[in-house]
């Protein structure tokens, strides 16, 4: 599970060792540095195919990171955020056309998306939470269908034709950039918020969920409403990512507002970095996003880039199922204890320890019971 | 009014058997090896195809070419299982199990564009055409045949399940894994052949489908919704509890798509999430037992 919580024994030899710098200083210098960068970015590469990337991308690490302080801390994977998002867009989309709100005003309707979405979040969630694992996911994706279904066939709706957001009369040339810093301050809020709750009393509520619902339960954790504050929060985001996804697109269609690869998107993204991380959720929108988009460029077929997206998918799922942030992190660490054991002239025998972080029990941690093939899950 | 209810009650009847079959598939895998399969609903438009091509470039029967799809199936079943589902381990499991099918969906889905196209296609013989007049209804009869082979196959399936050997072994695998191990039963055996039984069903799924309905590959999203909603209606695991779904959602669809056909889709999940909240099991489901 989290990494601050169980650190491998590597790890803390290693720290004992010589860091001079602790964990969390580093994670913060890393922060800034990452958060200047992507300042910076739209002011250096002008170029109007990069600038869009980057929008798409910073709205996907808004996404992810929302997806992941629910999904990822609660354990809970839900396959139905592309409801968030669709009530964003078609919120924002409708009060603009009834209120006839044109031009830069639309902006002025965010927080109603955000509204819209917490208003649904709640019975979603109450119906949905009752249930655990597999339930869960499945009737998260029922609920999906439901609402793509109502996109299309309601009247307020706009039907398969679906709604188009007001007119912005702004120069092609810099029109991405307001975007760009608008998604990207949306991302490092929600990043900082996932940051905050999961140091908070509330955050650690929701991994003792995850760990162990029972348990967390009989200790007094009152499991449905948190669970159910985790949800709606993770809602709201995804639902103000979907109103400025639609004023940037200049339209909604039922099947893109609520559309089933942006709910496997998010959920890939999150994986791909490590799922229930801070940083996890964040590089992995970081990688994909910016990565699919240039394979639609490069890739004319859309199918085929299709296929190479499932494939990278089922790659990532099978090889690299905790993501790549933890599972660099772990050989990371092992490669420092090891280049530390050499150094201090022992002999290179005690590699099971070193490479025993994932799949073979440490010394001193009860594994779980007697699962087939089952490691020690922190 | 009472004549449009009843034409809708039999042919929801007839429906839902074929959606039974696809169901009990779907559930058998999930009760042997606690995989959710998402990539069943792009199996049957894969069965489909096949007997497209089949039917259309060898010009072979419907019907016979089912003796050529049914192995197919199986072996494509197989090696899901084996190539990918057996390397999945740990606690999140089922979740990642989740996410690996729907990998293989889309990659399916990926492989059937580029072979097809985005077009339409529906299979085609004479009897998918014609009708049978049968107590003052017109019947199609592929609607008759898809429902009498339906009802054989899980007639089979059950004996099966309930009468061999083997399915004393399957059986005891859906109770208890570990156990079922320490009695001698070859898991890894059992879990492969289980999840090509699954796979293979969609084989007959998949024609009646393409001969009733014109598909692409992009079918196989509103199949699998469709899918899950009755195994989680039914209790998942359960196979009387998805056949006894499957009939329940395709006649209440029947029944709604006389007044509204944009509704009665809805009407489905609606019922889906109205019984999950007074029955978080599903009908005929168990409580799930306290996690490890």
């Amino acid at each position: 599970m989290s990494q601050d919580i169980g650190q491998p024994a590597g790890a803390r030899r290693w720290r004992a060792g010589g860091a001079r710098l602790s964990r969390e200083t580093r994670g913060g210098i890393a922060a800034v540095l990452l958060l200047l960068i992507a300042i910076i970015f739209p002011l250096v590469i002008t170029d109007q195919v990069a600038t869009q990337i980057g929008v798409d991308t910073m709205l996907f690490v808004a996404a992810t990171v929302a997806w992941n302080l629910f999904s990822g801390f609660t354990g809970y994977i839900s396959l139905g955020a592309a409801v968030f998002f669709g009530t964003g867009a078609y919120t924002v989309g409708i009060a603009a056309q009834d209120w006839h709100i044109t031009g830069n005003m639309e902006f002025a309707l965010l927080p109603l998306a955000a509204l819209a979405a917490g208003v649904v979040a709640v019975p979603f969630g109450l119906i949905a939470l009752r249930v655990r694992r597999h339930t869960f996911v499945v009737i998260t994706i029922a609920i999906f269908f439901i609402f793509q279904l109502m996109a299309f066939n309601l009247h307020i709706t706009g039907g398969s034709v679906g709604i188009s957001a007001p007119f912005l009369t702004w120069a092609p040339e810099t029109f991405n950039i307001p975007f760009y810093y608008m998604a990207l301050a949306l991302a490092a809020g929600v990043a900082v918020l996932s940051w905050l709750i999961r140091g908070s009393r509330f955050g650690l509520q929701l991994r003792a969920i995850r760990d162990d619902e029972d348990r967390a339960r009989g200790l007094g954790v009152r499991a449905l409403r948190v669970k159910l504050v985790a949800f709606v929060i993770s809602g709201v985001v995804i639902g103000l990512v979907g109103a400025l996804w639609f004023f940037f697109i200049g339209q909604v269609l039922p099947q893109y507002g609520f559309d089933p690869l942006f709910d496997l998107s998010v959920a890939l993204m999150a994986f791909f970095g490590g799922f229930g991380t801070l940083w996890g959720p964040i590089l992995g929108a970081l990688i994909l996003e910016p990565g699919q988009q240039y394979l639609t460029l490069q890739v004319s077929n859309s199918y085929a880039s299709e296929l190479i997206w499932g494939s990278l998918f089922l790659l990532v799922i099978l090889f690299l199922p905790r993501g790549v942030v933890p599972m660099a992190g772990e050989k990371a660490m092992a490669w420092r204890a090891r280049r530390e054991r050499r150094r201090a002239g022992q002999p290179a025998a005690a590699r099971p320890a070193s490479a025993g972080t994932a799949d073979a029990a440490l010394p001193g941690r009860p594994t779980g019971a007697s699962t087939p093939g089952g490691r020690s899950t922190r | 009014m009472g004549r449009e209810l009843y034409r809708a009650i039999v042919d929801g009847i007839l429906y839902g058997g074929v959606y039974a079959l696809m169901a009990v598939g779907l559930t058998l895998i999930f009760g042997v090896l606690d995989i959710i399969n998402i990539a069943q609903g792009i199996l049957v438009v894969l069965a489909a195809y096949l007997s497209y091509v089949l039917s259309v470039h060898l010009h072979l029967e419907l019907f016979l070419g089912l003796l050529i799809t049914i192995p197919v199936m199986f072996l494509v079943g197989v090696a899901i299982q084996v190539l990918f589902m057996r390397r999945l381990r740990g606690r999140e499991r089922t979740s990642m199990s989740l996410l690996a099918s729907y990998a293989v969906m889309i990659i399916i889905e990926g492989i059937l564009y580029l072979a097809f196209g985005p077009d339409y296609v529906q299979l085609n013989a004479s009897y998918v055409t014609s009708s049978v007049h049968v107590l003052g209804f017109y019947l199609p009869y592929i609607y008759l045949y898809g429902f009498g082979l339906a009802v054989a196959l899980v007639a089979a399936l059950y004996l099966m399940l309930y009468r061999t050997t083997f399915g004393r072994s399957l059986r005891a695998t859906m109770q208890d894994q570990t156990a079922a191990r320490l009695v001698g039963i070859d898991i890894n055996r059992v879990a492969a052949l289980a999840f090509g039984i699954g796979v293979a069903v969609t084989a007959v799924g998949g024609m009646v489908f393409g001969a009733t309905n014109a598909f692409n590959p992009n079918s196989g999203y509103d199949l699998i919704s469709r899918l899950l909603a009755i195994i989680i209606l039914g209790g998942m695991g359960s196979i009387g509890g998805a056949l006894a779904a499957a009939l329940f959602m395709s006649v209440t669809e029947a029944i709604v798509d006389i007044w509204s056909p944009t509704w009665s889709v809805v009407v489905f999940y609606a019922a889906l999430v109205v019984v999950l909240t007074f029955r978080p099991q599903g009908l005929f489901g168990h409580r799930e037992a306290r996690a490890q």
